[in-house]
């Protein structure tokens, strides 16, 4: 029934936008952001307690701020922002309502609520198992229980976006297929049942064991089916990213896809291939056989990774065809120099482009090669993997979708603007140093999730060489950085929100300027005059770069201890 | 645009930009050429782990690596026994909060089957400088044939998260001519 449901037409974009979604969206964000704050804090702590000179908190704090630091950014502040962006991506990408807003609500309330009960459980000091709570470590029953809850939440929220692409689709909301960025959205929730199914039928038993009513959880099993949660959530983090990089590109710049056909089939290999990944996090474990790690680790022979790879072309080509058609023709760059490199929301879409396929991608790649693991797993190297895909990438491109979100759906004009144009490069610079000093440190061997790299009082000594201290060292100044950029972001979003001015019905606001020509561009695709010699020259550095340092890497391995 | 339904209804019809094509060419090959890379070193490259493992409780674990201990101590160091295995022979580590046990001291140049497991929780046995990095599981033994190449002291620190004390767990390993 459509009849009760409100709608209000945007301004800016001419988008027919559902009342009840607009207010979930909003509630999701702000959540998201809240959490952001908390888990950014805890970050900066472990970041400058890894800094040797400093080296602040002591080692039970440490623990902890490291397992609330894991929790609350990887897991929370990313997952309910991923729900604001599916509902954003059905219900007000196809103009139609949101499908059973009640049940929407009551995932979010769940979210929450298990959200709040972890953080409380981990404060409480006797869960430091880390985010991934290896068993037989064991945490308090409520760490699992808040997990649950919050998934079982999420969960929610992947049905409501469901039913609300069948609602769109019954009510004939729009014409034909749906928008690139909703099939996305689509490919980030279909991940996310898979994902979170994996989640329950891990920590449910987990739970089970904490209370004690199960005996024994065999820790291999327990550590192949929580990757295919861990892992494939990372996966909805990338599916959700790409499609804000392809919707930030079509809002700022009225961007067509290169190839509709190319694009999606890129989001099919997600769905198809994605979930084998657990293998990652197993490549160093006894008691997989070769053939399985091989098969799964490259996700079959690279077909996932050959998604995002035709991604960091077609997005860039996008905005590249979209500026050439507006006349930015000259030279290889022109489109690129000339791009409003003041707009935070263009600027950080671009960094997280950059960062995820050059530092998060290549790492990642090389990291998952069957032999290769084995001089990284478990050095720093791993969460400086991941933090070139999870927060340059991911985090980036949500913070950079968010300053569009503040005018458009929070319908409030950005405050603070200087400091937004300058909050991507302080938090993108800050997040790459991050990403690459601690691989520079864990090149060099240095264990992750370890309170004291020198050790201290350790009874048997062992000193790593002086040039991981250093990386340790730039590693907490560019988290200094990345967390200035994070609180300028936070600043600015909740300044924006609770004091920005309020626009009026159907006021413009001044931000973002939408290309009032979108729909001139919209028709320059005829495939065969296609020349986008920019983002080919891009494309080429970064498949040059990846070749190069996959070589180094074997290099290195070729002079490790011969081992059978 | 990506943010409304595609322009033409029938897309998936629609040419694919030549440009597109190529990388997607590129890129495929690229991924089956590091596919097969990893199947080639097998057989070609050195570093490679054999997958040999097998479930064993605990205590049994134990019980082999004090065996050895028994056999082929060759001297005390803080307290830690120093084992100079046999060449060729099969030589247990275990670990345990929140220390590798014992010290094993190997000949250049010789192989031995190095046995890896924990008697509790979780460990990482990270050989360092040489930066070998293993996942160390209570209730498995994996078994990796080593043939160390470089004479020296080795550090074994611990990069699994074990508990409170995960920083203090270092053990040592010697490489003698």
């Amino acid at each position: 029934m459509s009849t009760n449901t409100e709608f209000r037409t945007c301004p800016t974009t001419g988008l027919k936008v559902d009342l009840a979604a607009e207010k979930l969206i909003k509630v999701n964000a702000v959540a998201a952001v809240v959490f952001l704050a908390i888990g950014g804090l805890f970050g900066l702590l472990v970041a400058l307690t890894r800094w040797p000179e400093v080296h602040l908190l002591p080692a039970d704090w440490f623990y902890l701020a490291l397992t609330a630091h894991g929790i609350d950014v990887l897991l929370v502040w990313i997952i309910f922002f991923e729900m604001a962006v599916l509902y954003f991506a059905s219900a007000v990408l196809l103009g139609s309502r949101l499908a059973a807003p009640r049940w929407a609500w009551a995932g979010f309330g769940l979210m929450l609520v298990g959200a709040i009960i972890t953080n409380i459980v981990v404060l409480q000091g006797g869960s430091s198992v880390m985010f991934t709570s290896y068993v037989p470590l064991k945490a308090e029953p409520g760490f699992y229980l808040g997990i649950i809850l919050f998934a079982v939440g999420a969960l929610i929220g992947c049905f409501v976006f469901f039913g609300t692409l069948v609602v769109a689709r019954k009510e004939r909301t729009y014409q034909g297929s749906i928008p690139l960025v909703t099939f996305g959205a689509l490919t980030a929730a279909i991940i996310a049942v898979f994902t979170i199914a994996s989640g329950a039928i891990i920590l449910i038993p987990t739970l089970l064991w904490s209370i004690g009513l199960v005996s024994h959880i065999d820790p291999l099993l327990y550590k192949t089916i929580w990757w295919a949660m861990g892992h494939s959530s990372q996966q909805i983090n990338v599916a959700a990213h790409v499609s804000i990089w392809y919707a930030i590109a079509a809002i700022t710049f009225g961007a067509k896809p290169l190839s509709e056909k190319v694009s999606r089939t890129a989001f099919l290999m997600y769905i198809l291939f994605l979930q084998l990944a657990s293998a990652h996090h197993l490549l160093a474990e006894p008691g997989f056989s070769s053939e399985w790690k091989i098969f799964n680790t490259s996700y079959a022979m690279y077909l996932a990774v050959l998604g995002s790879m035709v991604h960091g072309m077609t997005v860039p080509g996008s905005i590249e065809a979209a500026q050439r058609a507006r006349g930015l023709n000259k030279g290889m760059f022109e489109w690129l120099r000339k791009a409003p490199w003041s707009n935070p929301a263009f600027a950080g879409m671009f960094m997280s482009l950059v960062f995820f396929g050059f530092i998060g991608g290549i790492s990642g790649v090389v990291m998952g090669t069957e032999q290769i693991n084995l001089i990284m797993h478990n050095t720093l190297y791993v969460p400086g993997h991941f933090h070139g895909t999870v927060v340059a990438g991911t985090t980036l491109a949500f913070m950079a979708i968010t300053y569009y979100l503040i005018p458009l759906i929070f319908r409030r004009e950005l405050m603070m603007m200087k400091l937004a144009r300058i909050q991507p490069y302080i938090f993108g610079i800050g997040v790459a140093g991050i990403s690459v000093f601690m691989m520079g440190a864990g090149t060099l061997g240095v264990s992750r999730r370890h309170w004291d790299m020198q050790f201290a009082d350790a009874v048997l000594p062992f000193d790593y060489p002086s040039a991981a201290f250093l990386m340790m060292g730039l590693n907490g100044m560019f988290a200094v950085l990345a967390a200035l950029g994070g609180v300028i972001f936070i600043v600015v979003v909740v300044g924006s929100v609770f004091f920005g001015r309020k626009l009026g019905k159907d006021e413009k606001p001044s931000y973002p300027e939408v290309p009032p020509q979108a729909a001139v561009v919209a028709q320059h695709g005829s495939a065969e005059s296609l020349k986008i010699p920019g983002t080919t020259m891009l494309v080429a550095i970064f498949f040059l770069a990846f070749v190069l340092y996959y070589f180094v890497n074997w290099k290195y391995l070729s002079e490790v201890w011969p081992l059978s | 645009m990506a943010i409304t339904p595609p322009t033409q209804r029938n897309w998936w019809k629609e040419p694919i930009a030549k440009v597109e094509l190529i990388w997607i060419v590129i890129a495929f090959t690229w991924g089956l050429f590091m596919f097969f890379m990893m199947i080639y070193w097998h057989g070609a490259g050195e570093q490679n782990l054999s997958n040999e493992a097998y479930r064993i409780r605990p205590e049994q674990f134990a019980e082999k690596t004090q065996a050895m201990i028994d056999a082929h101590t060759v001297r005390q160091e803080n307290g830690f026994p120093v084992v100079h295995p046999p060449a060729g022979s099969d030589v247990y580590l275990t670990g345990r909060l929140f220390n590798w046990w014992p010290i094993l001291e190997l000949e250049k140049d010789q192989s031995y089957r190095l046995h890896l497991s924990s008697v509790d929780v979780q460990h990482g046995f990270s050989l360092q400088p040489v930066n070998i990095n293993l996942q160390v599981h209570p209730g498995y033994d994996m078994v990796i044939t080593v043939k160390p190449d470089r004479a020296g002291e080795y550090g074994i620190v611990c990069n699994e998260f074990c508990g409170v004390g995960h920083h203090l767990m270092v053990g040592k390993l010697y490489v003698v001519e």
